[in-house]
């Protein structure tokens, strides 16, 4: 079984999020850039998978700007065995929208073939949650999101989902989509021989029209604002202090 | 900050990779490591399953046959820890000291060890310094005498980092040669509880507190006459070519450091507020560290354009010599700056700035001290 995994190159975690002055988006200039960390978990995923001899070979896809290629390396180095690009923009401030991706994705799915799409359930950048739901509505394919354990068995995978108050298992007819979520695994690291190994993989770089899919924006952005700063705090002196002010202050008890 | 000029995808990779082993490994360990005047040696073989001990060694031995760009990436990231002790630890044995067995080692003396060195299995310390010979190397009083098939060494080394656990070590000495001084010094290859080796003293430092640093002491030791690295008498111009790695190293080591104490310094004086507005609301402050960050990129930029002259095959001896002086000086200016914003917080023991202040303290004397380095620009000027 092969094993698709996209994986989106956005703004890293640890970088402190600066708005653009003309409030168009996030300034993404000279800005530190890596893989999605909920698709480093399903490259992880994918992986362990083909360890335990349930895949054959994981294909990693990403789309965006070309220096997405710089993620797909990451994802060969963990030890995926080849990568698509599809260089669909040319500026890193602009963002595919989910519905794109997605038609972008069934494209890939169609000529590749699957059993599986592992994506993670969403990117960190703009936390829309879409892409992956949306693929399997193209594709009417099952889908199972927020997954925290998957086994694949025959012709289902059994998924438990992260849900509110609790974990959900259903079992999804394969093909499908699986979305994963933070506690599935701790994605390994890519060592340095990996790392230059990864350099010898195949990478294909195509374009949107390969596809024939129209990636133009759907979506207008109206503002985007920096929260608001948190104003100082008081330090107290003593416990009856607190509860004073808690009560005559703040008026919460 | 990305250089593409200089730097490759595999070397942001790299980065990477080391960011995060230093965050989940480094960051919540370490203070026991300044404790216990030791980095684990479990800690030494994770980053060598990494590949981070092997960056510049050849694949059959497990390493990944990159360049001097690709150490320097290794060398800021681990001075970026704000744990100095622990970064020298693991660049003593990966840049300053197994480059002598794989530089002039035999290819029996690299079989033996260069798979070891390079998964972290044998730690490698180098010991050229003695009491009364530092950056003046054919000062040394060391000896190594002939005795059948073996050689025979007497005499005593000097801060030797790594001294206290090393495995291996590679120990420069006076041979009867019966030349000038330049040409009378040998390294010989010396392993871990060979009879006669003992480690004097373990040494109490300013800083650099997780490295172990010993005086050792040789008396009568006795090792077969295939420990000698490289040819007799050669030693001298070895120690030179190698000073030049161990030097640009500390250099980006030192901009690692400088780069993540004003990080912490900019972020504490964002916060601490003082007369009713946080410190960054003063000129004279955030005019300090716009400065002090202005200079650091500069000589970041300087270490890896040397880095990737380096590379190339250029002769960098002016620049790397320039580097040590300038980025050793330059560290410890960063340093008292940032301790000074951070008030008395920055005096106290257990801060992360007051421990970083202790630990720059040597790069303008360990690796060849400023004005040695002086002496080196100005003799090519």
């Amino acid at each position: 079984m092969k094993v698709l995994v996209p994986v989106k190159r956005v703004i890293d975690y640890n970088v402190k999020v600066r708005v653009k002055a003309d409030g168009s988006g996030v300034d993404l200039a000279n800005v530190k850039m890596s893989m999605n960390p909920f698709d480093e978990i399903a490259v992880e995923e994918a992986i362990r998978l083909k360890e335990e001899g349930v895949a054959s070979e994981v294909v990693a896809v990403s789309i965006g700007v070309k220096q997405a290629q710089e993620t797909l390396r990451t994802a060969l180095a963990m030890g995926a065995d080849r990568a698509i690009l599809i260089v669909a923009a040319d500026d890193v401030h602009t963002d595919i929208e989910p519905l794109a991706v997605a038609k972008l994705l069934a494209a890939v799915v169609k000529e590749e073939e699957p059993g599986l799409v592992l994506a993670g359930k969403q990117a960190i950048d703009n936390d829309m949650n879409a892409t992956g739901q949306m693929l399997s509505a193209l594709l009417g394919w099952s889908q199972a999101t927020f997954a925290s354990e998957v086994t694949i068995e025959g012709d289902h995978a059994l998924v438990t989902r992260e849900v509110d108050g609790g974990l959900q298992t259903i079992k999804a007819k394969m093909p499908c989509i699986v979305t994963v979520d933070l506690r599935l695994n701790e994605p390994r690291y890519a060592s340095l021989p990996n790392i230059m190994k990864a350099k010898k993989k195949p990478l294909d770089e195509k374009t949107p029209d390969d596809y024939g899919v129209d990636v133009s924006p759907r979506l207008s952005i109206v503002k985007t604002a920096e929260p608001p700063t948190r104003k100082a705090g008081v330090k107290v002196g003593s416990v009856d202090e607190l509860i004073t002010k808690l009560k005559d202050e703040a008026g919460v008890i | 900050m990305v250089y593409p000029l200089f730097l490759d995808d595999e070397h942001e990779m790299l980065r990477d990779q080391i960011r995060r082993f230093v965050a989940e490994k480094v960051h919540p360990a370490a203070d026991q490591w300044e404790k216990d005047g030791c980095v684990p040696r479990e800690i030494l073989r994770e980053m060598g399953e990494l590949g981070f001990l092997g960056i510049r060694y050849p694949e059959e031995y497990g390493g990944s046959a990159m360049d001097t760009r690709a150490t320097v990436v290794l060398a800021e990231e681990l001075g970026r820890s704000t744990y100095a002790g622990f970064a020298i630890t693991a660049l003593v044995h990966t840049d300053m000291a197994s480059v002598h067995l794989f530089n002039a080692g035999s290819p029996e003396q690299r079989a033996a060890h260069m798979a070891d060195v390079v998964a972290g299995r044998k730690i490698v310390a180098v010991a050229v310094t003695e009491p009364d010979a530092g950056s003046d190397v054919k000062g040394i009083r060391t000896t190594a005498r002939r005795e059948g098939g073996d050689f025979v060494l007497n005499g005593s080394k000097m801060f030797i980092t790594n001294g206290v656990h090393a495995d291996l070590y590679c120990v420069a000495v006076k041979t009867e040669t019966g030349g000038p001084a330049s040409r009378s010094v040998s390294m010989i290859l010396v392993e871990k509880d060979t009879p006669g080796l003992s480690v004097a003293r373990v040494l109490d430092k300013t800083g650099w507190r997780s490295s172990d640093t010993a005086e050792l002491s040789f008396q009568d030791c006795r090792v077969p006459a295939e420990n000698l690295l490289g040819a007799e008498g050669q030693g001298f111009y070895a120690i030179m070519r190698n000073f030049q790695n161990e030097r640009i190293v500390l250099a980006a080591m030192t901009m690692g450091e400088a780069q993540a104490a004003l990080d912490l310094t900019l972020d504490y004086v964002k916060t601490r507020a003082a007369f009713g507005a946080p410190l960054w609301s003063k000129q004279a402050i955030r005019q300090r560290l716009a400065m002090l960050s202005a200079r650091v990129a500069a000589a970041r930029a300087f270490v890896y354009a040397t880095a990737a002259r380096d590379a190339a095959g250029e002769e960098v001896v002016k620049e790397v010599s320039m580097l040590k002086a300038l980025c050793g000086e330059l560290v410890n200016e960063v340093m008292y700056d940032c301790v000074q914003f951070h008030g008395g917080t920055g005096y106290m023991r257990g801060t992360t700035i007051e421990r970083m202040a202790r630990d720059a303290r040597v790069q303008s004397i360990g690796g060849g001290a400023t004005e040695v380095m002086l002496e080196e620009v100005a003799k090519r000027l």
